[in-house]
């Protein structure tokens, strides 16, 4: 039977209530326990993990709507039988947006300066380097550029999604479909040229480098973009095979999964790629202010992060997700995908904590708290946009391109 | 040299040549293959031809390459030429990687066109036989390997009522072989029997 409307299955509502119930509880005792700590610690690590877990998730939200753009500026048409999935995703963006400038907010004017140092005016008046960057590290600048950043990414992503609701009303003539096109790629890249500035550039300084302000590095963003690239992916994996495995679209078959799957693969190596080009480029110069970044990670006490972080995120895409039949199952997709949103959500753990936490990190009950609450919002949203439009864009010009896909 | 009779049937339309394939098929003819102006989706499988393998031979070659790489740079700055670079352990792998992965690649890369080249049997200076020069431009080419047994007038039958819009035998090599057109034509001008135009 073919169902074209998504109803959100009981078990899933469960898990979201479930989730979205323990991560409220987390948030609330983290509120009381850490964040109101008179320990400063604490206090960190209440901000810290929420800066984490936000920006993750917001990034890999947006990076399913910057999969559609690259995809449509493309024209390929394989994504259209499918493309409900990441546009559910990414109606996440507005509401991970006003989380994460609640965080940013909470940081700043709250005072954290173990998160953020530069935002320590009497720091930055004694510290060479911090003076010198302030003219772009300063709090005013900083709230600007996020702000318009938010917003673009929800309005160009809005856009998008109206665009794909168009095609489901009616049929449209080869002139009608044109234009559609041609707006649809406009779009697109309007989307993609700003998600060059922000992500492919100036967010992850922002949101992520400033942490250790003294330090920078050029490969910085388009690491944080791999990383996020492959978690918004593997969330889309996740999707394909939970909506297959309840009966829903029909016309995505195991070749589109096994695309999805050389999208995860290939990226997966190009994370490596930039992971290990930031490394060996530092462990070369061997310059002290520079290296002071990875000794933490490398020789400190993340060093088991920091080995987990490289098997999860390489060697285990490598291995498992070469051959065409591993990409074709459901049952190694699923672990692999599971695996890889885990893999690039302790990859931001190493990315946050040893600049703010240090030696005092720990992943307990807060850390696993907060990642359900997230994990529940996610699931929340999605289903509730899942079920708001029809599981496929009826008279989408590309789509019986799509249901022809062959890899 | 393998010189075999085929009986050739050219199609001019691919929504005729798919169900063509696979009456010819069910007939229990062989068919040694369909020669197309450009790749056909799904024709692969029509036709039943086994997933390639050429990946794991790409693999097995980046392996070979990988392996070649860092044997020989851990060899020449351990044990051969040591140097001090930058006071840096004489193992230093970090610097290595750049090295051994481009000898991944370029070793899969060469080994696996060459691989794909010789089972393709393509290569520089290499010919082999065409059986009609419109395959190369609009028509679909089906090539039926016959036996002794054949029933050439049968086959040729068989494959106008399936569509085909031209049929006739040929006899021809099978393989490749080194040199000029020549012996294929000579060849060509001496056995081929067109049996209908």
């Amino acid at each position: 039977m073919i169902k074209q409307q998504f109803e959100i299955p009981v078990g899933y509502k469960k898990w979201t209530y479930g989730l979205l119930a323990v991560g409220i509880a987390a948030f609330i005792a983290g509120l009381i326990f850490l964040g109101f700590s008179s320990d400063e610690h604490a206090r960190t690590r209440f901000w810290a993990v929420l800066l984490q877990n936000s920006v993750f998730f917001l990034l890999i939200c947006n990076a399913c709507m910057f999969f559609i753009c690259a995809n449509t500026l493309g024209h390929s048409a394989w994504q259209t039988a499918f493309r409900r999935i990441p546009e559910a995703i990414s109606t996440l963006v507005p509401v991970f947006s006003v989380i994460t400038l609640l965080v940013f907010i909470g940081i700043i004017m709250g005072g954290q300066t173990h998160v953020y140092h530069w935002i320590d005016k009497n720091a930055v008046a004694g510290d060479k380097i911090l003076t010198w960057k302030s003219g772009f590290l300063n709090p005013t600048f900083f709230f600007v550029w996020t702000i318009i950043t938010l917003f673009v990414w929800s309005y160009t992503g809005a856009k998008m999604r109206k665009l794909s609701r168009e095609a489901d009303d009616q049929p449209m003539s080869g002139e009608q479909a044109r234009k559609y096109i041609w707006i649809n790629t406009i779009w697109a890249g309007l989307f993609i040229v700003f998600f060059a500035l922000t992500v492919g550039s100036t967010i992850p300084w922002f949101w992520l480098m400033s942490i250790d302000a003294h330090w920078y590095s050029t490969m910085y963003s388009w690491y944080t973009f791999g990383s996020t690239f492959v978690g918004g992916l593997a969330l889309i994996a996740l999707f394909i095979v939970f909506l297959k495995n309840h009966k829903y679209l029909e016309y995505t078959t195991a070749e589109h999964l096994q695309d999805v799957g050389k999208y995860i693969f290939a990226f997966s190596i190009f994370w490596t790629y930039l992971w290990f080009a930031q490394f060996m480029l530092i462990w070369y110069g061997n310059i002290p202010e520079e290296t002071i970044y990875f000794k933490v990670r490398l020789q400190g006490v993340y060093k088991p992060i920091f080995w987990i972080n490289f098997c999860v995120n390489f060697i285990a895409p490598i291995l498992i997700l070469m051959t065409r039949g591993s990409k074709r199952s459901y049952s190694i997709m699923t672990f692999m995908s599971v695996a890889l949103i885990l893999g690039h959500w302790l990859d931001f753990y190493q990315m946050v904590m040893p600049g703010t936490l240090g030696e005092h990190y720990s992943i307990g009950w807060f850390e696993w708290g907060t990642l359900a609450l997230f994990v529940g919002i996610t699931m929340f949203f999605t289903g509730k946009a899942l079920s708001r439009s029809p599981m496929v864009p009826k008279y989408h010009p590309y789509l019986k391109e799509s249901v022809m896909h062959h890899t | 040299m393998n010189i075999k009779k085929f009986v050739v049937g050219c199609f001019d339309d691919e929504a005729v040549l798919f169900p063509a394939v696979k009456k010819v098929r069910k007939a229990g003819y062989k068919i040694h293959d369909v020669y197309t102006p450009f790749p056909v989706h799904g024709l692969d499988a029509a036709l039943g031809l086994r997933e390639t393998r050429l990946h794991t031979a790409g693999f097995i070659y980046g392996l070979t390459g990988t392996t070649t790489a860092l044997s020989f740079i851990s060899w020449v700055l351990t044990k051969d030429w040591v140097q001090n670079y930058g006071g840096k352990p004489h193992f230093s792998l970090p610097a290595w990687i750049p090295i051994i992965f481009e000898l991944t690649v370029l070793f899969s890369a060469v080994g696996m066109v060459l691989t794909f080249c010789y089972l393709c049997q393509i290569a520089p200076f290499v010919k082999k036989h065409h059986f009609h020069k419109r395959a190369t431009d609009d028509l679909f080419v089906m090539v039926i390997e016959c036996t002794s047994k054949t029933n050439l007038q049968e086959t040729e039958a068989f494959l106008k009522a399936a569509g085909a819009i031209e049929v006739n035998m040929q006899v021809a090599e099978t393989g490749w072989w080194i040199g000029r057109y020549d012996m294929d034509r000579k060849l060509f001008e001496s056995k081929t029997e067109t049996i209908t135009a």
